[in-house]
């Protein structure tokens, strides 16, 4: 009997969900498979750099996008056993070490699931696996592949003989390139993929088993600590090493330019020496107040770009009914991981090893050998996980650090970053301010919008080549990247949107293509980047939400004015079918009563609540979000408790809808965390944001609103990113409940319950003052 | 100066000579081997070193080795075993209330301390005993769904 194509698929590949299947390869160090090891330079191109099948039946894929808690490391699991057709239980993911693992650069963006689940890298070398597979295995058995049905690696041939995996390519390189046409099994058919199998890390983690890089120890390993300057643009006087001569264990105090640490027996007595050490620093210039900080900003020369210019905004505002303007400002924000960063080292005179909880392990190796004056092939980064990063917290800086430590001693090093280390030096999300002005229509609508933004930058990651980016490299003299002044050129090119600078509700032209999902023709953005007193970094939707927070509170402004539903004058507005999907499925799901804000006959005191609703179409194009949020304001002190999030996510097909959810439960209310009480703060000198009492976050006895969920998927869609775009859009969405409760508009994050009052006052003198 | 130190920490006695004013935490990392309890802040702010002493959690971060007497000390992987898992570690994991899970010992042993004293704490009071742990990745509505199954199956 021949089987159809159609079941041959469905017979591939086993569900199992399991809570004890964690894998062991969790517990202890990443083994590499079952080749010892793999070309110094792989090549993404060749299978073998992706997927090699033991002779125990067990298939060892290699990742260049690793998993820092966003689930990725389990996605790519299901991706694998679904495309080879087995057990998820004998798929072994080795993540981001650079010897063996391909560079896939960083993992960030929002792109670990465009790159890989689509068609191209891990997929594309899943697929042509499964498909070399079944044609070894049709030579094997002398029957068409077509004749052949897969289950768990075994291939069955319709007079029941049959092959296991193992049995054609144990052990064996595949020698194969990776095929273009091999075919990604289709979602309709997926029984791994897409299913809700439980992340595979959980049970180590519960029990306290899973390796931290924090728990990664070396034989002979040393403890270092590092000595930071009392501030930015400081630099080494000199250096007393008096004190610390009689600390029991110490090995050395390495000074290299203004990098300053210590080497000592154990951890303890490092922490002794780093605080005992006495370095005299030259004091580095003085910091712009905090109080007019985005005055100061606008003042600044700046790097400056245009996203969209339709060129006749000003002629358009100057025929509007009405024009409304508006400042927004974000402020500087932290990743604020949970544990301060670490890292180990063991440099030798030929080879250095990092294990490190980078998001970027071929460009830390890049660094590292720059740092070392070792050539990249002398340099293997492993990826450990570290506390949650969210963009780029300190576990950078501290791989560089700890591999000039070791370097320094010729012995292992484990560096372990103070709380102070970690939150005054690491790369801030920027401050921004956004100005708008539109102008409506007799009849509401809009018909011309302007908005200009100051973005504070300086430094980035550090890439393949820029170690100035961040604390270490500056420290050691390397310059960080920096806005280099100039005026804004005629935007040319394809319209990208990729940090939100562009509302939704632009047309998005730009000679004459249009690329925007929205219907406003007369529109203009304009970005001005300005260098920043601090670093700054891609903290989790990096300029998106800051962008998005001006956008979608100002869509909200003018939608009042128009006295308008927020859903409907939106919809006025936008033509893009994705976003117009999740507009409708959140306020659908949320029930929402169409009317305009704010809402009727408001109470002037007591507690009050509203609803509020933004939408985003993240990077323009990378995942769609609606979120309604519903909040309580008390008048009284100003507070705001957020009650309920409704949310319509389209991120194309899911590959794991429990790990999904988990993402956007996670965004949401680390987004409103962010938009309720996280401010970096300094003095005229420093950072003054340097633990838990001198930068809020959202504790664990804060009573949290519920998040509802929905999933918006269209058929035939590519597969997007989806962990930042819920966050992107919260700040606003709470931000237009406050309104609806109150009247009062909020055009600063965080809305602390001193700015709540402002507004509230501000609103009830009748003025909307901008 | 170095002491010889006993140690009991999840069940076992152990030796270790080490300069007395050194921070449980990192005896029980750097000695001990063990993966729980993680350096956060330092300052107990965080939580992500607790452990539980006389059913007490206490923070290791900042709490001398030579303090701990003959106390016994239970860390996360003192409760249950992969293979075993204490109900309450059974709960998170059946609610996957973790995404980098890297503040799970202050979770997880607040949790089981505030309940082992009050079975039947209600959900604010699970909450005011939450209060200085922090989770970065916002978990808290997992977390908190995971404790309250581990609370209801310990009553009845």
């Amino acid at each position: 009997m021949i089987l159809p194509r159609r079941d041959f698929l469905k017979s591939c590949g086993a569900l199992i969900v399991s809570f004890s299947s964690g894998p062991l390869s969790l517990l202890s160090a990443q083994s590499p498979g079952p080749f010892s090891t793999h070309p110094s330079h792989i090549d993404p191109e060749k299978l073998d750099s992706w997927l090699a099948v033991g002779d125990d039946g067990v298939v060892t894929a290699y990742t260049g996008k690793c998993d820092f808690g966003q689930g990725i490391l389990t996605v790519q699991s299901q991706l694998v056993a679904e495309e080879l057709c087995v057990r998820i239980a004998r798929v072994k993911l080795i993540q981001c070490d650079t010897s063996i693992c391909p560079d896939q650069g960083t993992t960030s963006g929002s792109q670990s699931t465009p790159t890989n689940f689509n068609s191209e890298n891990l997929a594309l070398a899943a697929a042509t696996a499964r498909e070399a597979l079944l044609g070894l295995a049709a030579k094997k058995l002398g029957e068409p592949v077509e004749n052949l049905t897969v289950a768990d690696g075994v291939i069955t041939g319709t007079m029941g003989r049959h092959v296991r995996y193992e049995d054609l390519i144990g052990n064996k390189h595949f020698n194969l390139a990776l095929s273009a046409r091999a075919k990604r099994r289709s979602a309709a058919d997926w029984t791994v993929l897409g299913k809700p199998i439980p992340s595979l890390d959980r049970t180590a983690l519960m029990t306290g088993q899973f390796e931290f890089v924090h728990s990664v120890r070396v034989p002979g390993m040393l403890h270092g600590r590092v000595v930071r300057p009392p501030e930015m643009g400081a630099t080494v006087a000199h250096v007393d090493e008096q004190l610390v001569r009689n600390i029991p264990g110490l090995v050395k105090v390495v000074v290299r330019k203004d990098f300053v640490g210590v080497v000592v027996e154990t951890q303890y007595q490092a922490t002794l020496a780093a605080r005992q050490l006495v370095v005299q620093w030259n004091p580095g210039p003085e910091l712009p107040p905090q109080k007019d900080f985005f005055d100061h900003l606008q003042k600044q020369r700046a790097h400056d770009g245009l996203s969209v210019d339709s060129q006749d905004v000003d002629a358009r505002l100057a025929d509007a009914s009405s024009v409304i303007r508006a400042r927004y400002t974000y402020p500087y924000q932290m990743h604020g991981s949970v544990g301060a960063s670490c890292a180990v080292a063991d440099v030798k005179p030929a080879s250095a090893t990092v294990w490190s909880a980078t998001q970027s392990a071929y460009p830390t190796r890049s660094i590292v050998a720059r740092l070392l004056n070792m050539t990249l092939e002398k340099v293997r980064v492993i990826y450990v996980r570290g506390s949650g990063c969210y963009g780029l917290n300190g576990a950078d800086a501290v791989s560089f650090d700890a591999a000039i430590l070791s370097h320094a001693v010729g012995k292992p090093v484990r560096l372990q970053f103070s709380r102070q280390d970690e939150m005054m030096w690491e790369n801030l999300g920027s401050a921004c301010t956004v100005q708008l002005r539109a102008g409506l229509a007799h009849d509401g609508r809009i018909i011309a919008w302007d908005r200009e933004d100051w973005v504070a930058s300086l430094g980035n990651r550090p890439g393949y080549d820029q170690p100035g980016n961040v604390i270490t490299g500056m420290l050691l003299g390397y310059e960080p990247e920096l806005p280099e002044p100039r005026s804004a050129k005629p935007p040319a090119g394809k319209f990208r949107n990729q940090s939100n600078t562009v509302p939704s509700y632009f047309a998005g032209c730009i000679a004459g293509s249009c690329g925007g999902d929205g219907t406003i023709r007369s529109e203009r953005a304009l970005t001005h980047t300005v260098r920043s007193p601090f670093f700054t970094g891609p903290l989790r939707s990096p300029l998106r939400i800051q962008n998005t927070f001006a956008n979608e509170c100002f869509m909200d402004e003018l939608c009042a004015h128009a006295n308008a539903d927020p859903v409907a004058f939106r919809l006025l507005h936008l033509q893009n079918s994705r976003v117009i999907g999740v507009l409708k499925a959140a306020a659908q799901a949320a029930s929402w009563q169409a009317r305009s804000s704010p809402k009727a006959g408001v109470s002037r005191a007591g507690t009050v609540s509203g609803r509020g609703i933004a939408c985003v179409a993240y990077e323009g194009n990378n995942g769609y979000a609606a979120l309604v949020a519903e909040v309580d304001v008390d008048l009284e002190t100003g507070t705001i408790r957020p009650r309920r999030f409704v949310v319509a996510l389209d991120c194309g097909p899911i590959s794991n809808p429990d790990g999904l959810r988990t993402q956007i439960e996670g965004g949401i209310l680390q987004g409103m965390s962010r938009a309720l009480v996280e401010e970096v703060t300094w003095d005229n000198r420093r950072v003054t944001s340097i633990d838990w009492e001198t930068y809020n976050s959202l504790y664990l006895d804060y009573d949290m609103p519920t998040v509802e969920t929905v999933f918006v998927t269209p058929p035939n869609v590519p597969a997007t990113g989806a962990g930042e775009t819920a966050i992107t859009v919260t700040p606003a969405a709470i931000g237009n409940a406050i309104f609806d409760a109150t009247g009062a508009r909020l055009r600063e994050v965080p809305f602390t319950p001193q700015r709540v009052k402002a507004a509230l006052a501000e609103s009830a003198q009748g003025g909307e003052k901008v | 100066m170095r002491e010889k130190i006993t140690l009991n920490v999840n069940g076992q006695e152990h030796l270790v000579e080490v300069d007395a004013e050194t921070p449980l935490l990192f005896v029980l990392n750097d000695e001990l081997g063990l993966r729980g309890p993680r350096f956060g802040c330092g300052m107990a702010q965080c939580g992500a070193c607790t452990v539980i002493m006389r059913g007490q959690v206490v923070r290791s971060c900042v709490m001398p080795v030579s303090a701990v007497g003959q106390d016994e000390v239970t860390t996360l992987e003192g409760l249950g075993t992969p293979e075993h898992p204490h109900p309450i570690q059974q709960a998170f994991i059946e609610e996957g209330a973790a995404q980098c899970g890297f503040c799970l010992s202050g979770v997880i042993l607040t949790a089981k301390a505030v309940l082992d004293v009050k079975p039947d704490a209600s959900d604010q009071e699970i909450r005011d005993a939450l209060g200085g742990v922090l989770c970065r990745c916002f978990t808290h509505i997992r977390m908190l769904r995971a404790i309250r199954k581990y609370a209801e199956a310990r009553r009845t």
